[in-house]
């Protein structure tokens, strides 16, 4: 056991490396001997709300797509409410997926529901936003971003965490934007460059 | 409501920018992380139940097994999940992923020379148990030599995943072995500047839970960010 019992620290993080998918989306790595991979369905066909699809590239420091990131995301359902603990499928909303960069194109994408808007304990109100978790070889720690929605105007001018953000100019990095008449959000991530998607220490 | 979760150390962790792990160089953001109070978002996660994966993923020995078992020296890996207050987390899912023992992945990008063994598959997941312990059966993981420096091997290692009970506690670590002289050398483990850090990251030999003419075992115990014994709602958010 490390240290005293009331002074345990948290285990250092280690990058996932170029083969996560080995260990998280085995049957995108083609050993398939679980029966399928974790983290398929986010929102079941009886969850209520938008069906909308989110997608994107993320860009390293050249430019570059890359092929061999993984990301999470874990969301509230349509009416704002995040999924409790122990409650899996009963509702048939998990808020919670498990996607990985397509190995040509670098593309992502989850197929999900719009998340509501979240009121908090305190009374705030959360704008509609997705949480997202990126890991990949190159990165050492895992990389926490919000996806909010650039058509809640309103909702993201009183949204806590991105009022936080001291520049202007850069809480558009956050902001998904939908193709015109489908109800596809596209949500590009920079991890370096001018326009660096804002990554938060939670 | 549930309490805010301590901050994460940023000094026990490896920064962004590592440059000799060269791959961090155009991977790594340059503008600082911005902090921001916890909410309802961050202290939330999604949960694992036994319906989520099959009895027998956690023995690597036979998951894969088609003609046989694999080659390699057959090891237990055992821990517990902790907090921070060293509160057992029970229900963690734990996704592990490693090299052969010939230390070859099974993954379309790994060109190395080694063979790939028919009898192992590399992956292999649990749950923690009520007293947040968890076990793994799988054969030791090779060393690989891998494009960084020239002649950069890695040190033995088994990937870990690991899902506390709040999206924030999300956690993805190495395991490494007692004893092996690659730690030290290794780029990716230095990105971790502290020594006790990177100590918590070796598995220790351990022969009281060694199976008898079968398998030789190392315990190793994962920590996760812990909240507040007595929730104390600070309120400032939104200043
Ligand atoms: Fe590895």
């Amino acid at each position: 056991m490390p240290g005293l019992a009331d002074d345990l620290h948290e285990t250092p993080s280690q990058t996932a490396g170029p083969y996560v998918h080995i260990g998280l989306t085995p049957d995108a790595a083609g050993i398939s001997i679980y029966g399928g991979d974790l983290g398929g369905a986010i929102a079941g066909p009886a969850s209520p709300g938008e069906r909308i699809r989110v997608e994107g590239v993320i860009f390293d420091g050249t430019g570059t797509p890359i092929t061999d990131a993984l990301l999470e995301i874990w969301q509230a359902d349509a009416s704002g409410l995040y999924p409790k603990p122990g409650a899996q499928t009963d509702d048939d909303f998990r808020g919670w997926a498990r996607a990985i960069t397509d190995f040509t194109t670098g593309l992502w994408h989850f197929e999900t529901v719009k998340p509501g808007p979240i009121v908090e304990g305190n009374g705030a109100t959360q704008a509609p936003h997705i949480n997202l978790w990126i890991v990949a070889r190159g990165i050492n720690i895992g990389l926490n971003t919000r996806i909010y929605f650039a058509d809640e105007a309103q909702a993201n001018e009183s949204d806590p965490v991105l009022n936080m953000i001291e520049w202007g100019s850069r809480r558009a990095t956050l902001m998904a934007h939908r193709h015109c008449d489908t109800p596809v959000y596209r949500f590009d991530i920079r991890l370096q460059g001018e326009d660096e998607t804002v990554f938060f220490d939670v | 409501m549930i309490a805010s979760f301590y901050p994460r150390d940023r000094h026990r962790h490896p920064q962004a920018l590592t440059p000799d792990y060269k791959s961090s160089v155009t991977r790594s953001p340059r503008y600082p992380l911005l902090s921001i109070d916890q909410t309802t978002s961050e202290r939330t996660g999604p949960t694992f139940g036994h319906g989520d994966i099959n009895p027998g993923d956690n023995d690597l020995l036979l998951n894969h097994a088609q003609t046989g078992d694999p080659i390699g020296e057959r090891i237990i890996v055992h821990g517990r999940v902790l907090d921070e207050n060293a509160k057992p987390v029970p229900g963690a899912l734990i996704e592990i992923w490693q090299a052969n023992a010939g230390g070859r992945y099974r993954h379309r990008n790994d060109r190395y020379l080694a063979p790939i063994d028919p009898n192992f598959g590399g992956c292999g997941r649990t749950l923690t148990d009520d007293t947040g312990a968890y076990a793994f059966r799988t054969v030791k993981p090779g060393a690989y030599p891998w494009r960084n420096h020239g002649n950069n091997w890695r040190p033995a290692h088994i990937h870990f995943s690991v899902f506390g009970t709040a999206f924030c506690q999300r956690l993805i670590t190495q395991l490494y072995f007692e004893g092996d002289p690659l730690i030290s050398l290794c780029p990716i483990v230095r990105s971790i500047a502290d020594e006790a850090a990177i100590a918590a990251l070796t598995a220790r030999l351990d022969m009281k839970t060694t199976a008898s003419f079968d398998a030789i075992a190392y315990r190793f115990d994962i920590i996760l960010r812990g909240q507040p014994a007595t929730p104390f709602e600070h309120q400032l958010e939104g200043n």
